[in-house]
């Protein structure tokens, strides 16, 4: 890509002409974790379908034809699991019934010894009770597909790129158990067609374990040559850093990170004073700062086309971080709007301005460029073939 | 460039160090060949070059490897990527991106190359390997030969003066094999790369290497010239096999060497040969042990197999051959019924015992419960070890004799319908049909293979004796695994078997070992095909040779007739013996025998 002649602005941009390339991971994941804020916030339905539409439409939008590009469905199939399993525990393990509740039906209660009066399995279940329990998973659903989103929209391993440079061997250890997962699930299918030429089946114990054992091996293996690759490749080189600077390192980064903790805890949690979590926030965020920079000293690297950052870079997390701000601030419209009481039951209100951010988070899509062609699916045409050996041949003049 | 002073490697819990007193100086700009069977320590060697020995896989290493004047014990493996670049067997594993482009950058990003000279030198890389028009491709979808000239490019791009390469074609195809040798010696003559070089298949790298280093499995290590070492070398590559049989000194290396002084040879040998190459155990007339018609397999959009047809006969050794994506697997695959198939038919075992059509039982495998079509047809995957799933070897076959036993699946009357009653239930049948078609086979005859009852023990050490019970599978070598993986399928009696790609790994001993085998388990009256890219293997091994190409099956004839056919699949003997239809060694040393006998 040739640097662009003079700053293409974003109206001309959005007419059409943007050169398709991807955004930067870091974007996207801003956008992903604000929307995740966003929908902690609020176990409004109207509101979280909002957000699964969202995302749907962005990840629609803007996903590429790269394998990891394609495992959005996995996402949201695992967010039914979690409501599913939600739903089931509080219909088995019944948590009483209030007089004026609408009682659904009712189980064989199963009697429980004294000193386990806590916990009542069966007994009757009330559609108040179903219904918070779908709304508590749909919000943790929800946090799933924000996590699924990103992880679609941006190369994980590219995002993990970014990392600053005292977070490599971190990067590594994240940079190997992502290679083993995709890795992980071609095994199983392997494995488990294999063993059909055994003259075995596909289920029960002993099933498992012969699926399991090579599976694992393979794992195991595979692993440790790509680590032994990355070493031999250089991976985690550092310059030259002191004992004393190492600790240093050390000391700040666990203190900063215990900062970001209870700042994210005051933050998001609703009983802590708002200033305990940001002030904990920004003192984390600083102590992490530095001894990211400090530890960045000693590792030497360069990037090769670095993932620019330019405008719809910021559009894209500013789109994201409006609904975040909206949602958390709680102010223009009546914050008890955003968790609607189930007594009495009624139908949710929608609040007009968090409805609104969340819409503006779906911006997104149109903010950041059209993501490349390739490495996109090769069609049939372009099948593997080996390079002619003519071409090789005919490359020693050119070369030198 | 690389010097080892007196090195002795010593892993933890082993008895004896793989590597002893070991001295080798290797000079700038040489391609370094590395000989040895199976466990003799090239991997060790060459990992010690690379600072991966003892670094990361542990163990005492005594003595001094220095690289570009580096002690490879003070320096790790990554503050030694700048001199010595290293690819394994494997590309796929080491493959740390998703695309050519960027696998190409990460050696250097981690070397802090500046941004401007990486941008160039990816360039140079690219069109060095000829990988230009794939930059954006996913690793993935990149066949063999390609990855292989990613990962080797990758290592170059940090300019290292070293490249330590650990069998880098030993899964290729001959055409991709040939591409990554290409690139390889253009490194050596072009750029003056040190390269050292391990490889089985020493028929395709010998005439390009300038010294051989040879491991005899003791330690010690010798090196020399290629020639010189080759000698010491056994068994060696069918043109020093040829070489040594004609007392032509020193040993010639390559097809070229050779023919040149074989005239005198080839004015000594008869034609048409006196003996085959290969005694074949196929018995005419017999009805096919498995008869697969039309067979289509697709993966979507993409179409693997396109109606191919394939008939095998008892006693027959087949090779299935093409390159690597012509679709032998998927046409394996879909034969024993495991694998997809989205048209035509198999019919396998079962055929009429008393020879004219009676109506045997015969039966898909598809159609069929695993357990039953196991008896049918056979199969040894591409990575035998999926199958092992036990801590030993010992439970690996007692597991495969209660899985083979007449009440782990519907094979209780198998002598029972050998006269092949209508209506019969294939699996049973298969067994006793076969051991019926073999029974004027000398010594075969008696223990054919009815219906299961050898034990899985007896088989495995016949295939290769004195694999100890205890040990773990995972610990066996790649021979020793595939030859626990075939005779737990054996166990089964199946009519047929299929192995995918066994040759894969395997040092000539282990490769001579299975020839054995197969030469047996054909005379006990077994349809065995061999999916293989090793034309020197289907040479000695096959009677009849398949290739397949884009899915289709392109040729089918006796070994004999298609190896001769084309320069490309014909082995080094018939290369130097040519016009003589010479394809094996022990083929040429039998006619020599029988013209001195005259």
């Amino acid at each position: 890509m040739s640097p662009p002649a003079g700053r293409p602005g974003p109206l001309r941009a959005l007419g059409g002409r943007r050169l398709p390339r991807a955004l930067h991971p870091v974007a996207w994941w801003l956008w992903a974790i604000a929307l995740a804020t966003a929908a902690s916030r609020t176990s409004n339905p109207l509101l979280l379908l909002m957000i699964f539409a969202v995302l749907g439409f962005v990840v629609a939008m803007r996903r590429t034809e790269a394998p990891w590009a394609r495992g959005y469905r996995f996402y949201l199939l695992m967010a039914l699991t979690v409501i599913v399993i939600r739903v089931a525990f509080r219909v088995v393990f019944e948590t009483g019934v209030n007089p004026g509740d609408h009682v659904l039906f009712a189980l064989p209660r199963l009697p429980t010894p004294g000193w386990y009066s806590g916990v009542q399995i069966g007994g009757p279940v009330s559609l108040e009770a179903v219904l918070s329990a779908v709304l508590d998973g749909a919000r943790l659903a929800c946090l799933l597909c924000c996590i699924g989103a990103a992880n679609t929209l941006a190369n994980p391993k590219r995002a993990l790129r970014v990392l600053p440079g005292a977070l490599y061997e971190l990067g590594t250890a994240v940079t190997v158990a992502l290679s083993v997962a995709p890795q992980l699930v071609e095994s199983v299918q392997r494995v488990r067609r294999a063993r059909r030429l055994r003259g075995g089946g596909g289920r029960g114990p002993r099933a498992l374990r012969a699926i399991a054992v090579p599976v694992l091996h393979d794992a195991l293996e595979r692993s440790l040559r790509l680590a032994a690759a990355m070493d031999a490749r250089g991976y985690g080189r550092t310059g030259p850093a002191t004992r004393a600077s190492r600790r240093l390192t050390g000391l700040l980064m666990l203190g900063g990170l215990a900062g970001l903790c209870l700042g994210a805890y005051g933050l998001l949690g609703a009983g802590v004073p708002a200033g305990v979590g940001l002030g904990g926030f920004a003192a984390g965020a600083a102590l992490c700062l530095g001894a990211l920079v400090l530890g960045g000293r000693r590792v030497s690297r360069s990037r090769y086309r670095p993932d620019p950052w330019r405008w719809p870079e910021w559009a894209v997390v500013g789109s994201g971080a409006v609904s975040a701000i909206v949602l958390s601030l709680g102010a223009g419209y009546d914050p008890a709007a955003l968790n609607p009481s189930l007594y009495p039951l009624s139908w949710p209100a929608l609040p007009v301005l968090p409805a609104l951010a969340i819409l503006v988070a779906a911006l997104a899509a149109v903010a950041a460029p059209p993501p490349p062609a390739g490495p996109g699916r090769p069609g049939p045409e372009e099948a593997p073939v080996p390079a002619p050996q003519a071409a090789v041949a005919a490359l020693p003049g050119a070369t030198r | 460039m690389i010097r080892f002073d007196r090195v002795s490697v010593t892993y933890d819990g082993a008895a004896s160090p793989v590597l002893r007193d070991v001295n080798l100086d290797i000079d700038e700009g040489e391609l370094c060949l590395v000989i040895g069977h199976t466990g003799s320590g090239k991997s060790t060697l060459l990992g010690a070059v690379n600072g991966l020995v003892p670094h990361f896989t542990g163990g005492t290493l005594a003595g001094r490897v220095t690289v570009g004047g580096r002690d490879t014990a003070r320096f790790r493996p990554r503050e030694l990527a700048d001199v010595a670049g290293g690819v394994g067997q494997d590309p796929q594993a080491g493959f740390v991106t998703d695309t050519v482009e960027e696998e190409l950058a990460f050696t250097m990003e981690q070397l802090a190359v500046d941004p401007a000279a990486m941008r160039t030198r990816l360039e140079e890389t690219l069109d060095l390997f000829g990988l230009a028009g794939l930059r954006q491709r996913a690793l993935s979808a990149l066949s063999g030969g390609q990855q292989q000239r990613v990962a080797i490019g990758a290592a170059l791009t940090a300019h290292p003066r070293v490249l330590v390469l650990d069998e880098p074609t030993s899964a290729l195809d001959p055409a991709s094999a040939e591409d990554v040798l290409a690139a390889i010696t253009r490194l050596v003559h072009d750029l003056g790369v040190t390269v050292m070089l391990a490889e089985h298949r020493l028929e395709r790298v010998l005439p390009y290497a300038d010294r051989a280093v040879y491991l005899p499995g003791d330690g010690t290590v010798t090196a020399g010239d290629p020639a010189a070492v080759l000698a010491r070398a056994r068994p060696g590559p069918p043109v020093a096999e040829l070489g040594r049989l004609a007392g032509w000194e020193p040993l010639p290396l390559s097809v070229r060497d050779a023919r040149r002084r074989a005239p005198a040879l080839r004015a000594r040998l008869p034609d048409p040969p006196p003996v085959v190459h290969h005694v074949s155990r196929n018995r005419p007339g017999a009805s096919p042990a498995v008869d697969a018609r039309g067979i289509v397999v697709r993966y979507g959009s993409l179409v693997a197999v396109r109606g191919a047809s394939l008939a095998l006969y008892p006693g027959e050794v087949t090779a299935l051959m093409g390159r690597n994506g012509s679709g032998k697997s998927s046409l394996l695959w879909a034969i024993q019924g495991a694998g997809q198939r989205a048209a035509g038919t198999v019919r396998a075992g079962g055929a009429p015992a008393g020879g004219a059509g009676t109506g045997g039982a015969r039966a898909d495998p598809a159609a069929l419960a695993p357990a039953a079509a196991r008896r049918l047809v056979g199969l040894v995957p591409q990575t035998p070890a999926d199958l092992l799933y036990l801590d030993t070897v010992d439970a690996e076959l007692s597991q495969a004799d209660k899985d083979a036993r007449p009440g782990a699946g519907p094979n209780g009357a198998a002598g029972a319908r050998a006269d092949g009653e209508p209506g019969a239930e294939a699996d049973g049948a298969v067994g006793a049909a076969a051991h019926a078609r073999v029974g004027g086979v000398p010594g075969g005859a008696a223990d054919g293979v009815p219906g299961g009852s050898r034990p899985s023990r007896e088989i495995l050490d016949e295939i290769a004796p004195g694999i100890p019970p205890d040990a773990h599978p995972r610990d066996l070598s790649a021979g020793q695994q595939l030859a626990l993986v075939l005779a737990i399928q054996l166990t089964a009696a199946p009519a047929a078997i299929l192995l995918d790609e066994p040759t894969r790994g395997l040092d000539y001993q282990a490769k001579a070992g299975l020839t054995a085998a197969l030469d047996r388990l054909a005379g006990r009256g077994h349809a065995i095909v061999v999916a293989t890219h090793d034309v020197e293997f289907a040479a000695r091994s096959c009677d009849r040779v398949v290739v397949m190409a884009e899915g289709e099956i392109i040729t089918d004839g006796p070994a004999a007739a298609v190896l001769t056919a084309s320069p490309t699949f014909a082995p080094q003997v018939a290369k130097i013996l040519a016009p003589l239809p010479y394809l094996t060694v022990p083929q040429v040393a039998a006619a020599l025998g029988q013209v001195a006998a005259r």
